[in-house]
């Protein structure tokens, strides 16, 4: 069956329960295509072979009553697997082989799903292209001089290109929304203390969060429903009572009062973003909800103050890599030559600029005007959102300034690449969740994406309004499999 | 705000990572404009706001310190650069 990698996870999983189609059928055809499609670039460790026999495997003694039953999943190499490299995309991790597995995708197996890979993305989440892999580039399934996005670039190509059924990726400033949103998938970041972060390569640990990107709201609202637990392993991790997601899911949103915030209409954003958004008010609207026009003031701080708090917890988190308990290692004439080659060799340029922005906004002198003030200005975006939730129940926002942009194009220019970012980091530096889906073409043909952003741990509320706009925008996506 | 190029060694000094003259300049030249752009903040007066540390408005939780990993120190090892029976090794650092 060569339409296998077409069907979304749900028609999957029930072709799986009705005994139509099975676990072996269904991988073998996602590694099939995982093997033409390598000119994507999407994995950086394949598991072929083994996904095959733990596909046999489950064919074997199969349990129908489980989420993911047989389903084959690759994911994005930042989640530790235990036995398999894991690398986040950086040479300084490029032989590195957990000891343990952890949480998300542990929740991933333990519903039966399948391990397909590990995918590629930006070195140590951090990028917005998947151009600082040190394993390469990722190309977009869309066209192929486009980037796909990032940090989870890998993640997006592999969803939209059809090499797994769904992935999950790791969102910090935007990195599962922004690719989704270039590649035309789905793709939620759920609110802060909803995922485990145990087992996952720390970027900035006050914003990290795991998620699902699919090609559709309601896979990936099963996709949540498998990965969101309460983890005592993770002290952020916070005890809420988790909705059924996919179950629970409705498109009955009427009533319901969502934000439009004049703030996110910025300068010099094409024509064609503007008539997205107001597309996406058309059929909100239609929806039988109600458009209210807020404000959240202080929306052109947030990249700033991300640009502080990020790379500060991120030249905590990556101090780690001394080259002396795993990873790449660099001879020295003594210890600390050691360490400082190890880091020069083996970390790549961006991450070398981050670390020293963080390092230097966390050195003495220096720590109240930066990393304090990006503190208490992270204390009013919050706020801004704090209020805005008084009057409506969700907000709508494009999800990015623009479609995605070519390979190359913004590598060598550090602030319009992060520019990128605009309407998503907002969201992480408030814990919120959002969700970006995909809501029409440019002029191009590229896909481009509006996001739903929450309130705290409202995952539901915005997946359904993200699954009665879907209905409504019957978005699909062009892809003519120009690799194979 | 300029951060000039001793400053750039000093950073990188405290960052442990080795940076030479070429890649110096390079770092000055980013770094700049970055914190040109960070410099906006400064418009903002904050002096009664409490900084935000965690969205996560939550005590941390105790729980019983218990070993649940067995004995995994092979696989720990193996993925060291160099080790020597059972100890990690690093260039000599006492005479």
């Amino acid at each position: 069956m060569s339409d296998i990698t077409r069907q979304s996870l749900n028609s999957l999983v029930k072709n799986i329960k009705e005994k139509k189609l099975s676990s072996y059928e269904i991988t073998k055809s996602f590694v099939e295509r995982s093997e033409k499609s390598k000119k994507l670039n999407a994995y950086i460790t394949e598991d072929f072979s083994n996904a095959l026999v733990k596909a046999k495997k489950f064919d074997d003694s199969p349990n129908f009553d489980l989420k993911l039953p047989g389903i084959p999943i690759a994911v994005k190499d930042l989640f530790c697997t235990n036995g398999i490299k894991t690398t986040a995309a950086s040479k300084i991790l490029n032989n590195f082989i957990p000891t343990y597995e952890s949480t998300v995708t542990q929740n991933i197996w333990d519903e039966g799903g399948i391990l397909l890979g590990k995918l590629n993305c930006d070195e140590f989440a951090m990028g917005s292209s998947n151009e600082t892999s040190y394993f390469g580039n990722v190309q977009n399934p869309i066209d192929e001089n486009l980037v796909p996005g990032g940090s989870s670039g890998g993640s997006a190509a592999a969803v939209s290109g059809q090499l797994t059924p769904v992935t999950i990726g790791t969102d910090t400033g935007g990195s599962i929304r922004q690719p989704a949103s270039f590649t035309g998938t789905v793709g939620l970041k759920p609110t802060y203390g909803s995922c485990s972060r145990y087992g996952i390569v720390a970027f900035a640990s006050s914003l990290d969060q795991a998620g699902p990107m699919a090609q559709n709201v309601e896979d990936c609202a099963l996709l949540q429903e498998v990965i969101s637990t309460y983890d005592p392993k993770d002290s952020t991790s916070i005890d809420f009572k988790r909705n059924q997601y996919r179950k629970e899911l409705s498109k009955n949103i009427k009533g319901k009062k969502i934000g439009i915030p004049k703030e996110y209409r910025v300068d010099g954003m094409p024509k064609e973003i503007e008539e997205l958004w107001q597309k996406g008010i058309q059929h909100i609207k239609n929806c039988g909800a109600e458009i209210v026009d807020i404000s959240l003031p202080h929306t052109s701080y947030a990249l700033p103050t991300y640009y502080i708090v990020a790379p500060a917890e991120a030249s905590s988190n990556l101090a780690r890599y001394d080259g002396v308990k795993y990873g790449f290692r660099s001879e020295g004439y003594n210890l600390i030559d050691m360490y400082e080659k190890t880091r020069s060799e083996g970390f790549g340029s961006e991450v070398q600029r981050r670390i020293m922005i963080g390092t230097y906004v966390l050195s003495s002198g220096y720590y109240d005007a930066y990393y304090l003030k990006a503190q208490k200005v992270r204390r009013l975006i919050k706020s801004d959102f704090d209020e805005a939730y008084k009057l409506v129940d969700a907000i709508l926002t494009p999800s990015t300034p623009s479609s995605a942009f070519k390979i190359g194009e913004k590598k060598d220019d550090p602030i319009s690449m992060y520019l990128n970012d605009i309407f998503t980091v907002p969201v992480n530096l408030a814990g919120l969740p959002a969700i970006s889906i995909p809501a029409g073409h440019d002029a191009k043909g590229y896909p481009l994406g509006l996001q739903i952003i929450g309130k705290a741990f409202a995952e539901q509320e915005i997946l359904d309004i993200a699954y009665a706009m879907e209905e409504k925008i019957e978005f699909k996506n062009k892809i003519n499999d120009w690799w194979m | 705000m300029s951060i000039d190029l001793k400053t750039i060694k000093h950073i990188s000094k405290l960052s442990r990572i080795s940076v030479d003259d070429k890649k110096a300049e390079k770092l000055a030249g980013d770094l700049n404009s970055i914190f040109d752009f960070i410099e906006k903040l400064s418009e903002l007066k904050t002096d009664n706001v409490q900084p935000l540390t965690s969205v996560a408005e939550t005590t941390l939780k105790l729980r019983p310190d218990e070993i649940k990993s067995k004995n995994i120190r092979e696989q720990i090892l193996k993925n060291s650069p160099a080790d020597n029976e059972d100890f990690f090794v690093v260039p000599k650092v006492v005479e």
